[in-house]
């Protein structure tokens, strides 16, 4: 912390507030919406199914949300050798 | 017919029990017969707050499967006569209470008492949603901390749709309760501002209590604040909170560091 800092500072308050309002305002929204991350990674997982052999932990989705726009993470590990399905 | 109050927040150790005995002996102490009811299934702890732990014959979950008969379950308080405690189920059974079996021993002590106050579990499960099933009014203990705000957030949502009132159509009347403030630590900035948590929860404000000692003294002998301490600064927020609940229109004000100089000379906070 710079000697700058200790003076323009207005402790750290004010950006517990805004990442509440933020936060809680997308909470609201949802909240009787079902888990649209948990849905996407099942669909995801089923239509990987059909063509390679994975398991659970070989698919990570992962979702980021940003103020205008979020993004979806989708990391698929793909053991080697032999476990293709033929589609 | 007596009013039904559940304390609840989501997140733990945020002062719940706590307050529940308090706001509880303070109420009883004005004459209003005010029962207590441990929700807190396989976790009770508000006997030992009251100092009732060796008094527990039978509980919460024996009266609802009618191995024991209300009276015999309420435990009378040894220092004020008009306030009762029917303690939670030692059981690991998270399923040993039932809505109906709540349903029948909160309307039965809705006959009896003025106030029933519900402390709720942690969580928004199960165990919470049955402490808040029968509410009249809430008291969502809040501290000004991110988490706990946030569990607060979603506590409100649960109050608003899965409660009997919710259901009918009516409304749980809600209240925040601001506990463990730090004056100093909000002075600085590093606090949740209080009029930012109102805002933020858009719901009234029933008092704020200041983070306090003789909090801790109070569990260490087994009485809630209001009655061992009467005259110290938590206590006196939690007075003034209960007779809001009763309807007194009281001014809230900021709990401040009651700090002199030789205080601070030696290092020592004010009580
Ligand atoms: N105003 C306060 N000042 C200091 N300590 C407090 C205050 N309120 C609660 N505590 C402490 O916080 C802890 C958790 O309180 P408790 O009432 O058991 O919370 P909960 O029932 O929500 O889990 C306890 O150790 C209690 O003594
Ligand atoms: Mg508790």
């Amino acid at each position: 912390m710079t000697l700058f800092d200790l003076f323009k500072r207005r402790g750290s308050a004010p950006v517990a507030r805004e990442r509440l309002q933020v936060l809680l305002a997308y909470e609201r929204q949802n909240r009787n919406q079902p888990d649209l991350v948990a849905i996407l990674r099942e669909e995801i997982m089923a239509v990987i199914a059909r063509h390679i052999q994975v398991g659970q932990e070989d698919v990570r989705v992962a979702m980021d949300r940003g103020d205008t726009m979020s993004t979806l993470e989708i990391d698929v590990n793909i053991p080697n050798g032999g476990a293709l399905i033929a589609a | 017919m007596g009013k039904v109050v559940v304390v609840t927040s989501g997140k733990g150790g945020v002062g719940k029990t706590t307050s529940t005995a308090a706001l509880g002996a303070a109420l009883a102490q004005t004459g209003k017969r005010v029962a207590l009811v441990d929700f807190d299934v396989g976790l009770r702890n508000l006997d030992l707050i009251m100092g009732a732990e060796r008094r527990v014959v039978f509980d919460l979950v024996n009266v609802t499967q009618g191995v024991a008969k209300l009276p015999q379950a309420l435990i009378r308080d040894k220092r004020v006569d008009t306030l009762f405690l029917l303690p939670a189920s030692q059981t690991r059974d998270k399923d040993a209470l039932t809505e109906e079996g709540v349903a029948d021993v909160i309307s039965a002590l809705r006959e009896k008492f003025d106030y029933v106050f519900c402390d709720s579990p942690a969580g928004i499960e199960r165990g919470a949603q049955l402490a808040m099933r029968y509410a009249d009014d809430a008291v969502i203990v809040t501290n000004p901390e991110v988490s706990s705000v946030r569990d607060s957030d979603r506590i409100i949502g649960l109050l608003d749709s899965r409660t009997l009132k919710a259901e009918r159509g009516e409304s749980v009347n809600k209240h925040i309760l601001v506990t463990r403030f730090d004056a100093a630590r909000a002075a600085r900035g590093e606090m949740l501002n209080i009029n930012d948590v109102l805002e933020i929860l858009s719901t009234p404000l029933l008092g704020i209590i200041p983070e306090n000692q003789g909090v801790l003294r109070a569990s260490n002998i087994g009485s809630p604040v209001t009655l061992s301490e009467p005259s110290n600064a938590a206590a006196r927020a939690y007075i003034d909170a209960a007779k809001r609940l009763e309807g007194e229109d009281l001014p809230v004000v900021l709990p401040f560091q009651r700090q002199g100089f030789f205080d601070r000379l030696f290092g020592r906070r004010a009580a």
